[in-house]
């Protein structure tokens, strides 16, 4: 997994609720591998008009906004489906921090176990700083994951919280397969115990 | 004597296989369930030169990628979809893993398949790489959905790292009306607390609305815990649960029996256990239910009318809103019983079991389709396939112009090639009604399977009461 500790890159802003992995990756494109680049899936038809299109009011198609590795959202960003591309349509499309309110819990998961930081900051917060990044587009906001703040676009500085665990795995670009593997002993002693009271 | 402890503890603590000082949970998976869409799970193994540690304890059976025209996997059109339920049948033979594959007696959508089998069981902590995992909680397990990452941990050790989620109970008291169902029990939740209203939580839904639901209605409403931000939601272990599990093929059997009833006797929440939320409802209040927008939060009573943006509170919500009334085609004021559909769909794993295809059917018998609406039932299982052509319910429904179609996830995702056009107006019984998730455009409202029989008969949404006092 690729290492996060500190990121200062263009933001942009989602301002919507309940954004689900629905919309960030259209269940006709789930049968792609990984290996396929998911950024031609990411929010395949939401930035797209009815006649197919491109929309270019839709955010991340606008030119100030095309640079942007780092999105702001509003709450439960992210709800709804397991689907792991979502992580990885960002992740192609080079965003490696979202910052909203709230996530989908399954989200905030993958996103920490693939290398994209899931940042809760207040509801207030969050508002603010979209508000600065409509006032000034391509406007860019630092993360500094040790010290776990948010920079936003005025100076002001947000503190976040974060799992140490998926801290730690972050800031180290761990996996918890090895990790797991230095537990052999207490899996194999719990799944001995746990064998014999529950016969399959 | 020790602190009353909640059901969830109760499971969470029987899996634990070890805490670090940093509050991470190594936790065992009694049970891991796989569908067609995990393939990506097995190609991390491949990478990693590692292989499924506990096969016995994985089922699998493909769902998602299955036609819901033919039986046979050469029936599948799409090569990309044929190949996801190829590759589950080449990986689950490669690894000693037991499959339900297509033609299997007990093939079907996973959710449906791990509780009518008897593999999903009180006291369980059960794991699989999909949201609405939450469905087995009915039963009394722990069950949540996780990403393809996780699945790929599973596999490998049979474990997964987690941080104790926080606890919500949710008591509906009183008696559900007549044609009230656990979709209806828990659209009204949703909409009471909102889709990210038990996020970080695991609910425990009780109360004697909860305990007077059948076995298919806990599972219903256990499914859609996630459509209200919840990590997992599980009804307490009674009688109905051991009904329900006695004599399925994998449920336990003569003295292994009784010990289980008698070890799952045990797990209900202690009296004067703690939860970190509490919400109650009014059961005996609680109408059938429709949504209008595109969160499954969007809910109201069939008696209601689609809301002005004007009206809501803040400018947030009215943007939302907007955009909603804008997708779904619909004007502020209209009665929802005024609202015409182009089709019905009854199944997905919210709403395919026999009781909702009996529902449904009761619904269905004498009527005929409205002229214009495509109307699809598509069982949840091959079992309930089975049960419901025992009963003639296919015929009913064939009678009456419904297509009977073959198990799988279908329309509720449409990622089998099972889509709506756009701007067509789905009355679903499946669990999401987000932009485009039954194809691009396609505007979806969620509703019980005999609301959505009466949708098909009537041409638009009708309240099944009114209709069936006819």
């Amino acid at each position: 997994m690729e290492a996060f500790r500190h990121l200062d890159a263009v933001a942009v802003p989602l301002p919507q609720p309940n954004i689900d992995t629905d919309r960030i990756i259209p269940a006709r494109f789930l049968s792609r591998p990984r290996e396929v680049d998911h950024a031609q899936f990411l929010f395949h038809d939401a930035r797209r008009g009815p006649d197919g299109g491109q929309d270019p009011d839709f955010p991340l198609n606008r030119p100030e906004w095309q640079p942007a590795r780092i999105i702001v959202a509003g709450r439960n960003f992210a709800c709804g489906s397991s689907r792991e591309s979502a992580v990885w349509a960002l992740f192609d499309a080079g965003f490696r921090c979202a910052i909203a309110p709230s996530f989908g819990d399954i989200f905030r998961t993958n996103g920490t176990k693939n290398g994209l930081l899931p940042v809760v900051l207040p509801a207030e917060a969050v508002e603010a700083i979209m508000a600065m990044l409509e006032a000034e587009p391509g406007a860019r906001i630092a993360i500094d994951l040790p010290a776990q703040t948010v920079t936003a676009p005025d100076g002001s500085v947000h503190g976040f919280e974060i799992d140490p665990f998926a801290k730690h795995c972050l800031l180290e670009g761990l996996d918890d397969f090895g990790l797991t593997a230095g537990y052999e002993e207490e899996i194999a002693a719990f799944e001995r115990r746990y064998g014999r009271e529950n016969r399959l | 004597m020790d602190a009353p402890r909640t059901l969830f503890e109760k499971i969470w603590s029987r899996h634990r296989v070890l805490e670090r000082e940093d509050g991470q949970t190594l936790l065992y998976v009694g049970r891991h369930l796989l569908h067609d869409g995990g393939a990506t799970a097995f190609d991390v193994l491949r990478r990693r030169g590692l292989t499924p540690r506990a096969p016995e304890r994985i089922f699998a059976t493909p769902d998602h990628y299955v036609s819901t025209a033919g039986r046979r996997v050469e029936e599948i059109e799409d090569p990309r979809h044929r190949e996801m339920v190829e590759k589950l049948a080449r990986n689950t033979a490669e690894h000693g893993i037991r499959q339900f594959g297509l033609g299997d007696p007990n093939q079907g959508i996973v959710h449906v398949v791990g509780p009518e089998t008897g593999l999903s069981q009180p006291g369980l902590l059960i794991v699989c790489g999909d949201s609405h995992t939450s469905t087995h909680g009915a039963l009394g397990a722990l069950a949540f959905g996780i990403g393809s990452t996780e699945v790929a941990h599973v596999l490998a050790t049979q474990t997964l790292w987690q941080r104790k989620p926080r606890s919500m109970r949710i008591a509906v008291e009183g008696r559900l009306g007549p044609q009230v169902t656990g979709k209806d029990v828990i659209l009204a939740i949703i909409a009471r607390i909102g889709a990210a209203g038990a996020t970080g939580h695991v609910i425990e839904y009780a109360g004697s609305a909860i305990r007077g639901l059948s076995m298919e209605g806990r599972l219903t409403l256990c499914n859609m815990s996630i459509e209200a931000g919840g990590r997992a939601g599980m009804v307490a272990p009674d009688e109905t649960t051991y009904a329900y599990l006695e004599g399925r093929p994998f449920s336990p059997r003569g003295a292994d029996w009784d010990a289980a009833v008698a070890r799952w006797r045990e797990l209900p929440s202690d009296a004067g256990a703690a939860f970190d939320a509490e919400v109650t409802l009014d059961g005996s209040a609680i109408e059938p239910m429709v949504t209008w927008g595109n969160s499954p939060e969007d809910a109201l009573p069939i008696g209601g009318a689609v809301p002005d943006p004007d009206a809501a509170p803040d400018a947030e919500r009215r943007a939302q809103m907007r955009r909603m009334l804008d997708y779904m085609g619909l004007a502020p004021g209209t009665r929802l019983t005024d609202i015409a559909i182009d089709r019905s769909f009854i199944g997905s794993c919210t709403n395919a079991r026999i009781e909702d295809l009996r529902a449904a059917a009761a619904v269905a018998a004498g009527r005929r389709v409205a002229p214009g609406v495509t109307a699809w039932v598509v069982p949840g299982s091959e079992p309930v396939k089975r049960q419901a052509e025992a009963e003639g319910l296919h015929e009913v429904f064939r009678a009456a112009g419904f297509a009977w179609r073959e198990p799988g996830c279908s329309m509720c995702l449409g990622t089998n090639g099972d889509i709506a056009a756009p701007g067509e107006r789905v009355a679903s019984t499946s669990n999401r009604n987000f932009v485009g998730r039954q194809g691009p455009g396609a505007r979806t409202h969620l509703l019980s399977p005999a609301m959505a029989a009466a949708a098909a008969v009537t041409g638009r949404f009708t309240d099944v009461r009114r209709l069936l006092e006819g």
